[in-house]
C-alpha cells in the first residue's frame, strides 16, 4: 500500500490524490481510444452506447447519489435533449451551436422541474418525477409541428464544422467519448467545489445544511439543472446515434434504466456512472450470447460427457426456450437489483473498493471495515 | 448593545404553548445558559432563533436587527451557528469536507466558476482550508481530519459539530446540549474550549445544558425555565438556589 505524505493543500484538491493514478487512467484512456480499431462494429456501437448511458449516469449521480433527490423522469430530459437537437439541426443550426443548446434547454425544464421538488421528499418526489416524464412523453406525441407527433424525426449525421460523423464510424466514437470525459471532469469540478459539498449537506442533512447557510430553494433546483442539462447533452448524441426519434422511445422504462445504471454502478462517486452503464448496455449482448451460443455449447459439452443424443438435443431446447423467453431481460434486471441491494448496496464501484482494499492491506484486511452501523441519533422532526 | 435580544417569544403547537413569553437578552462575549427539565422548551427556542420554528408571537433581534422573518439559510449568514442536540454531521462526507461546508457562507465562487474549476475557485479553496485547519489545530481534529463521520466514536462527532459551527466565524455560537453524551473526560475538554471560545475568538455563546458542574463552569449568566415560562435569571449560584428552580427540578 502507498502512504501519502500530505504538506499541501493541493494534495487534496487534484484529481489524482497520486502519481498511480495518471498511470492507470492514462491506461483506460488508451483503451477507450484504441478500442473501435480492435473492435467489430457491434461492439463499437454498444461501446457509444455506454458513453451515452454513462453521460447520462454522471448527470443523476449528481442529482440523486450526490444531492440525494431521487429521479424517474429522467428519460424525459434525455427526450428534450434530443428532440432539441433534431428540431435545431432541421432547422439548419449548426452542430456546435445545437448541442449546447440541447444541453440548456433540458437544463432549463430541469429548473423548472426543481421547484415543485422544494416540498417534496423520497417517494413523493419519484411519482412526481414519473409525472413529468409522462407529460413530457406526452408533449412529444402531441406537437406535430415540432416533433412530427408519433411518426417520429429523422435525424441526420452529425455535421461537426464540415466534418460529417457517420453514426457508426470512428468519428462519433470518439465525439462520444469527448463528450464524456467533459462531463466527468465538470461533475469532479463540481464535487471537489463548494457547490458539491452544498450538495452533499442537502443530501445527508437538510436541517444541518440550512444551519450552515445553504440555501436549499437555489441548490436543489441548481442540481435539477445541471442534472438534466448533461442528461440533454447525452440525449442530443442519443438522437444521433439512433438516426431516429420517436416518443415512445422515452418511456418511464428507459428513466429506470438509468437509476438502475446508478444502482448496480453504485452511488460512492462517479465511477458508478459509468460500471452501471457498461453494466446495462452489455446485459443485451449478454443475453443474445446466452440465447444463441451458450445452448448449442451446452449440448456439445453434454454430448461430449457421454450423454445420448436425444436428451443433448432436449437440453439445448429447454436452454433455448428460456433464453427465448418474453420478460426475460426484466427479469434478470430484477433479480439483479435485488441481489445489488441485499449484499452490495454500494453496487460494482463498492465491491472494486473492497477488492482494492483487499489487495493494499493484504494480508491484514478486517471484513469489519464495510460493516454497516445503525445509528439512530439523528433528529428526523427537524425535516 | 446586546447581542441577542429576545422579545416575548411564544410558540404553540395546536394547544400545547411550548414557550410562553419568553424575553431574555445575551450580552456580547459572555456565556449564556439555558436551563431546565425536560419539555422546558429549550431547544424550541433555539429551533426559533435558528429559524427551524416559527415563533407565534414575539421578536427577537441579532445586533438591534430584527431576525424574526429571516429565512434559515441567511441566519447563518449573519454570523449565528449552531450546534445539535442529536448530532446532525454530514455523515457520509469526511471530517474535513463537513468542516468545509462549514465555509460555506464565505463561499466567494459562482457555480460557472466552480465547474471550470478557475485558478480563483483554486485560490478560495486554499483561503478557506487555511481557516479550516485553524479550527482542527484548536479542537485538536488533526487525526480525523480524513475520516468519514460514519465510523466516528459518538465523542469525536460532538467536538466535529462544534468545530463545523465554528467554521462559519460566528459572532454568535448556539449550542445545543453540548456535553450530552460525553464521558467526565470529554466533559471537561469541552469545559476547557467554552471558555477558550468566549476568551481567544471572542464569540458570544448561548447555551442549553443540563450538566450544572459544566454550566456552574463556564457560564457567565443562567436562564431557568419550566413550562416554557421563565422561572429565574442570574449567577449560576443565585439560579441553583432560587426557590423555583429547585421546586421544578425537585418537586415541590
Amino acid at each position: 500500500m502507498r502512504i501519502l505524505f500530505k504538506t499541501d493543500y493541493d494534495q487534496d484538491i487534484r484529481l489524482f490524490k497520486h502519481s498511480g493514478y495518471w498511470w492507470s487512467y492514462g491506461a483506460l484512456l488508451l483503451v477507450a481510444v484504441l478500442a473501435p480499431l480492435a473492435l467489430g462494429s457491434y461492439l463499437q456501437s454498444q461501446l457509444v452506447f455506454v458513453f451515452i448511458y454513462a453521460i447520462v449516469g454522471v448527470g443523476l449521480m449528481i442529482l440523486t447519489g450526490f444531492t440525494g433527490q431521487a429521479s424517474l423522469g429522467h428519460a424525459a430530459f434525455l427526450a428534450i435533449g434530443a428532440y432539441t437537437a433534431a428540431y435545431l439541426q432541421k432547422l439548419g443550426v449548426p452542430f456546435v451551436v445545437y448541442m449546447p443548446l440541447a444541453a440548456l434547454v433540458a437544463g432549463g425544464v430541469g429548473a423548472l422541474v426543481g421547484f415543485p421538488a422544494l416540498r417534496l421528499t423520497g417517494i413523493y418526489l419519484v411519482i412526481a418525477t414519473i409525472a413529468f416524464g409522462f407529460i413530457v412523453e406526452e408533449v412529444a406525441a402531441r406537437w406535430e409541428s415540432v416533433t412530427n407527433g408519433n411518426e417520429g424525426m429523422r435525424v441526420k449525421a452529425v455535421d461537426l464544422l464540415g466534418w460529417t460523423l457517420a453514426r457508426d464510424g470512428y468519428g462519433f466514437y470518439y465525439l462520444s467519448l469527448a463528450v464524456l470525459i467533459l462531463v466527468l471532469l465538470a461533475a469532479l469540478n463540481i464535487l471537489r467545489s463548494p457547490t458539491g459539498r452544498a450538495f452533499v449537506a442537502i443530501r445527508d442533512s437538510e436541517t444541518a445544511a440550512k444551519s450552515m447557510g445553504v440555501n436549499l430553494a437555489v441548490y436543489k433546483v441548481m442540481a435539477f439543472s445541471i442534472s438534466a442539462g448533461i442528461t440533454g447533452l447525452a440525449g442530443c448524441l442519443y438522437a444521433h446515434k439512433l438516426s431516429f426519434i420517436s416518443p415512445e422511445m422515452f418511456t418511464l422504462l428507459l428513466s429506470l434504466e438509468f437509476i438502475i445504471v446508478i444502482i448496480i454502478g453504485g452511488v460512492l462517486g462517479l465511477h458508478g456512472a459509468v460500471l452501471g452503464a457498461i453494466f446495462i448496455v452489455m446485459v443485451d449482448p449478454f443475453l443474445t450470447f446466452l440465447k444463441d451460443d451458450l445452448p448449442r455449447s451446452f449440448a456439445g459439452l453434454a454430448g461430449s460427457l457421454g450423454f445420448s443424443e436425444s436428451s443433448a438435443r432436449a437440453l439445448q431446447d429447454t436452454m433455448e426456450r428460456i433464453g427465448g423467453a418474453p420478460g426475460l431481460k426484466s427479469a434478470i434486471y430484477g433479480v439483479i437489483i435485488i441481489l445489488f441491494i441485499i449484499y452490495e448496496p454500494y453496487g460494482l464501484y463498492g465491491r472494486w473498493l473492497k477488492l482494492k482494499l483487499y489487495f493494499d492491506r493484504f494480508p491484514v484486511y478486517k471484513k469489519a471495515t464495510f460493516k454497516r452501523q445503525k445509528t439512530y441519533v439523528k433528529s428526523e422532526r427537524n425535516r | 448593545m446586546s447581542c441577542l435580544r429576545v422579545d416575548g417569544i411564544t410558540l404553540r403547537f395546536g394547544g400545547l404553548v411550548a414557550v410562553d413569553r419568553v424575553s431574555f437578552a445575551v450580552e456580547r462575549g459572555e456565556v449564556f445558559t439555558m436551563i431546565g427539565p425536560n419539555g422546558a422548551g429549550k431547544t424550541s427556542i433555539f429551533n426559533i432563533i435558528s429559524r427551524l420554528y416559527r415563533p407565534s408571537a414575539g421578536r427577537f433581534y441579532f445586533d438591534d436587527r430584527d431576525i424574526t422573518d429571516v429565512p434559515p439559510h441567511r441566519v447563518a449568514e449573519l454570523g449565528i451557528a449552531r450546534t445539535f442536540q442529536n448530532i446532525e454531521l454530514f455523515e457520509n462526507a469526511t471530517v474535513l469536507d463537513n468542516l468545509l461546508v462549514g465555509r460555506h457562507r464565505h463561499r466567494s465562487t459562482r457555480v460557472w466558476e466552480d465547474i471550470l474549476f478557475l485558478p480563483k475557485v483554486r485560490r478560495a479553496e486554499y483561503a478557506h482550508r487555511h481557516r479550516v485547519e485553524e479550527v482542527i489545530d484548536f479542537l485538536e481534529l488533526q487525526r480525523y481530519r480524513d475520516q468519514l463521520i460514519a465510523g466516528l466514536p459518538y465523542g469525536v462527532r460532538k467536538v466535529c459539530e462544534l468545530a463545523r459551527a465554528l467554521c462559519t466565524e460566528p459572532k454568535l455560537l448556539l449550542l445545543d446540549e453540548p456535553s450530552s453524551g460525553l464521558n467526565v473526560e470529554e466533559t471537561e475538554d469541552m469545559a476547557f474550549w467554552i471558555n477558550d471560545i468566549k476568551k481567544e475568538l471572542g464569540i458570544t455563546v448561548l447555551m442549553v445544558e443540563h450538566d450544572m458542574t459544566l454550566v456552574s463552569r463556564v457560564s457567565d449568566r443562567v436562564l431557568a425555565l419550566n413550562y416554557g415560562r421563565v422561572l429565574a435569571l442570574g449567577t449560576p449560584a443565585e439560579v441553583q438556589r432560587h426557590p423555583d428552580v429547585v421546586a421544578a427540578y425537585l418537586g415541590a
